[in-house]
C-alpha cells in the first residue's frame, strides 16, 4: 500500500560516459576504481612475466640489472597501491552503501577526490618510466641510504617521482578511510545494530581504522625520505647523524598493518560467500566479528618482525615474535569458523565459491608459513631471501586476489545488472589456482637454500625451483584472459540478472539490480535480524516479502 | 583438529570413529615424516647455529604439516560429501555457533603458538650465548662479549667491510686483508661489521645467520662455524644495480690450513680484490644503450689474496 512506489525504477541515465567524469555516486566510483585498478594490474602483471623472465636463467641476460631493479621495485608499487587497494576501495565504495542501505557515502565528493587522486598519481609512477635515469629501482621498501643515492642528481628523477607518488596514494587512502568508517559509523539502516551489520562492514571498518591509524607514520616517513633526497636534509643519513633504521620504523609501523587492511576485507569476503554457497548461517558471527578488531590491535604492535636482523635488541625479537604469533589466535579462530559454516552445508561449487575455497587453502598455508617467519631464529636464516617472497605472494595473490576475484563473479550480477559466465569462471579459477601454486610454492625451497630477494642472477644450483616457479607466472599470465573475456563479454551482453540470482541474503540483495542511483532512497528497509539467517526462516527486513514481490514484479516486466 | 572436536559431538559410528583416528594417524604420521624431511630442504649444517635452528624449523614443519592437512582435510570431506544434490534448493540446517567448540579453537591455537614461542626464545637464548644474536657494541669490541664465556673469547676480531658491491675481510692481527674469508673451524670468530655506502646483509646460508650492515655503525656479530668446506657469503639487504652479484666465498678449515694461509697470504703484496661489479660496469660502458642510470662500483678493494669466487661451494 504505502510502499507502492517502491523499488523506484531504475533511473534511465545509464550511459558509459558517466565513468570517465568526476561522478560522486558510489556505486560508479566503485566501478571506476575497480576498473582502473584491473588496468594497472595488467602493467604489473606485464612487468612481473618480465621478472620471471629473467629468473627462469641464472644468469642477469634478459635486461640489464638496473632495468631489472627497477622492473621488480615498480612490480611491487604497482600491485600494492594502484591495483590492491584501489580494488578493495572500490568493493568498498560498492558493498558499504548497499549493504547497510546508505543512499551513498557520508562524503560523496570527498570519495569522488580519492578516487581522482588514483589516476593522477597512477600517471605520476608510469610516468617515471620515461625520466632520465629510469623508474625506483630501491625496491618497494626505498630504503635509505640506497634510496636517496640518486646516481644522475637530477631533481627530477624516478625516486622522486615514486616518493611523490605514495605520499599522495597516502592522502588518497586517508580520504578514503575517513569516508568509510564515517558511512559505517553513522549511516546504517534503522534497526542494523552493530552486531546485525555484514561481517564485511565490520572488516572495513577494521581495516579503514588501520588506515587512519598507520599511514600518517608511512606518509610522514616518505615525506622525510623525499627531503633527504631532493632537499639535502639527513634524517636518515648516517653523515648527517641520521639513521637508516629509522626509516623502517617508520615503513613497517603502516606497511605492516597494510598488510590486515588488504586481507581482512578479504575475510570480509569469505564471510560472506561461505554462507550463501553453503546455505548455512555464518558460524560464531559475533566472535569472527570481533576477531577483525583483536587483528587489528595486535597488528599495530608486530612491525619489527620486518627487520629483526637489522640490529634490534634481544628483548625486543622475543617480545615482537609473541606478539607475531599471537594474531594467528583470531585469524585461526576466523578459519575455524569458515569451516564450521561450510560443515555439513549444501555446497554449490559455483565460481566464487571455488575462488573462496582456494583463497582458503591458500591462506592456511601462508600461515604456517607466517608462525614460520614469525620465530626469530628461523626469520633470521630465511628473511631477505624467497621464503618471503613465496609467502606472502601465497597471502597476497593466493588469498586476497582470489577473495577479489570470488567477490567480483559474486557481486558482479548486482552492480552490472549482467550474470557473468560460469563456464569461463571455472576456467579463470583453475588457472589462477594451479599458476598461483606453481609460482609461488617453489619460492619457499630456494629460500630455505638461502637464494635472496630482488636478485638479478643467483648460482646454478637455485634454476630448477626457478623454472617451475616462472612457468607457473606464465600460466598466471594467462589466466587472466579468461577472466577479462568473461567481464567484457557479460557486461555487454551477458543474460539479464534478476535481484538475487544467488539466492542470499543481504540489504544489497533487496534492491534491483543494478540497483538506483540512491539505492533505498526514501524507503530504507528496517533490519530485524542478524545476517546470514540461511535456513532459520527468519526475514532480514520487515515487510521482506512485499519487497521482494515487488522486485520480481518490476523484473517480469521488463 | 576441528575435525575431531566438531565430529565428537555428533553421533558417529563405530566404523565412523576407527576411519577418524586413523586419519588422525595417518595425518600424525605424515607430519613426522615431514619434519624429518625439512633438514633436507636445508643447506648444509655449517655452524653451531645451525642444528638449532633447524630443529626449530623442522618442529615447525611437523606441527604445520598437521594443521594444514587437518583443515584441507576437513574442506575436502565437505567438498566431496557435503555437495547439494541436484536442484535441491533448500537451506542446510543451521548452526549459528557452539560456544565450546569455539573456546576450544581459540585455546588449542594459542596453546599451540606459545609452544612454539618458548621454544623459539630459548632457541634465541642459546643463540645468544653462543654468541651471534648479540651485537651493537659501538666502540670498544671487548667489552661486555654478551654472554660469552671469557675462555672463548675469539682469538681474532675479523673486520668485514662492505662496499658497493664487494666484500673485504681484514686480519688486523695478521695484517691480512682478503675478499675470500677464511675461517678455522670450531673456533669462535668476532666480526666487525662496517658499511661503506649503503645496507648491506651479512648472511651465509649455510652458517644459518643473517646480520645487516648498517652505515654508521660497526656491528660485532659471532659465530662459530663447525664442518670444513666452502660456502656462500651472500648480499642479503638489497643495495642496489650490482647487489645480486655482490657474494664472496666462505672457506672454513683446519686450524693448521687456516695459520698456513694466514701466513702466506701475509707474505703477498696488495694487489685489485674480487669485484664482479666492476667487471660488468667496464662492459656495460661499452654499450651503446646500456640501461637505466647506476651508481658507479667502488674500485675493487686492495687485499693480499683476492681468493675466488667461481669455485664449486657447499652450500
Amino acid at each position: 500500500m504505502t510502499s507502492a512506489t517502491f523499488p523506484s525504477s531504475p533511473p534511465e541515465n545509464q550511459s558509459w560516459n558517466r565513468y570517465f567524469g568526476f561522478n560522486t555516486d558510489a556505486k560508479v566510483i566503485g566501478i571506476q576504481y575497480i576498473v582502473t585498478a584491473f588496468f594497472f594490474f595488467l602493467i604489473g602483471g606485464l612487468l612481473a612475466m618480465i621478472i620471471r623472465g629473467e629468473l627462469i636463467t641464472p644468469a642477469s641476460d634478459l635486461v640489464d640489472r638496473t632495468v631489472y631493479n627497477g622492473i621488480y621495485t615498480m612490480h611491487g608499487t604497482i600491485m600494492l597501491f594502484l591495483f590492491i587497494f584501489p580494488v578493495l576501495n572500490g568493493l568498498n565504495n560498492l558493498l558499504i552503501p548497499t549493504m547497510i542501505g546508505a543512499p551513498d557515502m557520508a562524503f560523496p565528493r570527498l570519495n569522488a577526490v580519492a578516487f581522482w587522486l588514483v589516476p593522477i598519481f597512477g600517471f605520476l609512477l608510469i610516468a617515471s618510466f620515461f625520466v632520465p635515469g629510469g623508474p625506483a629501482y630501491s625496491g618497494w621498501w626505498s630504503y635509505p641510504p640506497v634510496s636517496i643515492q640518486n646516481p644522475l642528481g637530477h631533481f627530477i628523477n624516478g625516486q622522486g617521482l615514486w616518493l611523490t607518488a605514495v605520499a599522495l596514494s597516502g592522502v588518497s587512502s586517508i580520504m578514503g578511510a575517513v569516508n568509510f568508517v564515517t558511512t559505517i559509523l553513522r549511516m546504517r539502516a534503522p534497526g542494523m545494530g552493530f552486531f546485525r551489520m555484514p561481517v564485511y562492514c565490520w572488516t572495513a571498518l577494521a581495516a579503514q581504522s588501520l588506515q587512519l591509524i598507520g599511514l600518517p607514520a608511512l606518509t610522514g616517513g616518505a615525506v622525510m625520505l623525499l627531503m633527504d633526497l631532493s632537499f639535502g636534509t639527513s634524517f636518515y643519513e648516517a653523515e648527517g647523524g641520521g639513521d637508516p633504521v629509522l626509516y623502517q620504523h617508520f615503513f613497517w609501523f603502516y606497511s605492516h598493518p597494510a598488510v590486515y587492511v588488504i586481507i581482512l576485507p578479504v575475510f570480509g569476503i569469505f564471510s560472506e560467500l561461505f554462507p550463501v554457497y553453503s546455505r548455512k548461517p555464518l558460524f560464531g558471527y559475533v566472535y569472527v566479528s570481533l576477531a577483525s578488531f583483536i587483528i587489528v590491535g595486535l597488528g599495530l604492535i608486530v612491525w619489527v618482525h620486518h627487520f629483526f636482523t637489522s640490529g634490534v635488541p634481544q628483548w625486543m625479537r622475543n617480545l615482537f615474535m609473541v606478539n607475531t604469533m599471537l594474531i594467528s589466535v583470531p585469524t585461526g579462530v576466523k578459519v575455524f569458523a569458515w569451516l564450521g559454516t561450510i560443515w555439513r552445508g549444501k555446497l554449490r561449487l559455483t565460481t566464487p565459491m571455488l575462488f573462496c575455497l582456494g583463497g582458503l587453502f591458500n591462506f592456511v598455508f601462508a600461515g604456517i608459513t607466517g608462525v614460520m617467519l614469525a620465530t626469530v631464529p628461523v626469520d633470521i636464516h630465511v628473511s631477505n631471501t624467497y621464503f618471503v617472497v613465496g609467502h606472502f605472494h601465497y597471502v597476497i595473490y593466493g588469498a586476497a586476489v582470489m577473495g577479489i576475484f570470488a567477490a567480483i563473479y559474486h557481486w558482479f550480477p548486482k552492480f552490472t545488472g549482467r550474470m557473468p559466465y560460469e563456464g569461463l569462471g571455472k576456467l579463470h579459477f583453475l588457472l589462477t589456482f594451479i599458476g598461483a601454486n606453481l609460482n609461488f610454492l617453489p619460492m619457499h625451497p630456494l629460500g630455505l637454500m638461502g637464494m635472496p630477494r630482488r636478485v638479478s642472477s643467483y648460482d646454478p644450483e637455485f634454476a630448477f625451483w626457478n623454472v617451475l616457479a616462472s612457468l607457473g607466472a606464465f600460466l598466471l599470465g594467462v589466466s587472466i584472459i579468461p577472466f577479462l573475456l568473461n567481464m567484457l563479454s557479460a557486461w555487454v551482453r551477458g543474460p539479464k540478472a534478476t535481484h538475487n540470482p544467488w539466492n542470499a541474503i543481504g540489504l544489497e540483495w533487496l534492491l534491483p539490480s543494478p540497483p538506483p542511483e540512491d539505492n533505498f532512497g526514501e524507503h530504507v528497509p528496517t533490519v530485524i535480524s542478524r545476517p546470514y539467517g540461511y535456513g532459520t526462516g527468519e526475514p532480514l527486513v520487515e515487510h521482506q516479502a512485499e519487497i521482494e514481490r515487488q522486485l520480481c514484479l518490476q523484473e517480469a516486466s521488463t | 583438529m576441528s575435525n575431531s572436536s566438531g565430529r565428537s559431538r555428533l553421533p558417529i559410528s563405530g566404523l565412523g570413529l576407527v576411519a577418524l583416528l586413523g586419519w588422525i594417524g595417518a595425518l600424525l604420521a605424515l607430519s613426522w615424516w615431514m619434519a624429518q624431511q625439512s633438514y633436507r630442504w636445508l643447506p648444509v649444517q655449517a655452524s653451531t647455529a645451525a642444528p638449532l635452528v633447524d630443529g626449530l624449523f623442522s618442529f615447525e614443519t611437523g606441527v604445520g604439516t598437521f594443521v594444514f592437512g587437518a583443515v584441507v582435510s576437513v574442506m575436502a570431506w565437505v567438498v566431496l560429501m557435503h555437495r547439494a544434490e541436484k536442484y535441491d534448493e533448500t537451506d542446510a540446517e543451521p548452526i549459528e555457533g557452539n560456544t565450546r567448540l569455539e573456546v576450544i579453537w581459540t585455546a588449542i591455537p594459542f596453546v599451540l603458538v606459545m609452544a612454539i614461542a618458548v621454544y623459539a626464545i630459548r632457541v634465541n637464548t642459546s643463540l645468544g650465548v653462543l654468541g651471534p644474536m648479540e651485537h651493537i657494541h659501538l666502540a670498544n669490541p671487548v667489552e661486555e662479549q654478551g654472554g660469552y664465556p671469557a675462555d672463548r673469547l675469539p682469538a681474532e676480531q675479523v673486520e668485514v667491510i662492505a662496499r658497493q658491491w664487494s666484500w673485504e675481510f681484514r686480519y688486523p692481527k695478521a695484517n691480512v686483508s682478503t675478499t675470500e674469508l677464511h675461517l678455522p673451524v670450531d673456533q669462535p670468530v668476532t666480526f666487525r661489521l662496517v658499511s661503506d655506502d649503503v645496507l648491506h646483509g651479512f648472511y651465509i646460508p649455510a652458517f644459518r645467520l643473517k646480520q645487516d650492515v648498517i652505515p654508521g655503525r660497526a656491528i660485532n656479530f659471532n659465530l662459530t662455524p663447525t664442518r670444513e668446506g666452502r660456502y656462500r657469503l651472500r648480499d642479503s639487504q638489497f643495495s642496489g644495480t650490482w647487489f645480486a652479484a655482490n657474494q664472496a666465498d666462505v672457506v672454513v678449515e683446519s686450524a693448521d690450513d687456516y695459520q698456513a694461509w694466514l701466513q702466506n697470504a701475509a707474505r703477498q703484496p696488495l694487489q685489485p680484490g674480487l669485484s664482479d661489479a666492476v667487471g660488468e660496469y667496464g662492459e656495460r660502458k661499452q654499450l651503446k644503450n646500456p640501461g637505466w642510470a647506476t651508481v658507479p662500483p667502488a674500485p675493487p678493494p686492495q687485499v693480499n689474496v683476492p681468493g675466488s669466487n667461481t669455485l664449486p661451494h657447499d652450500a
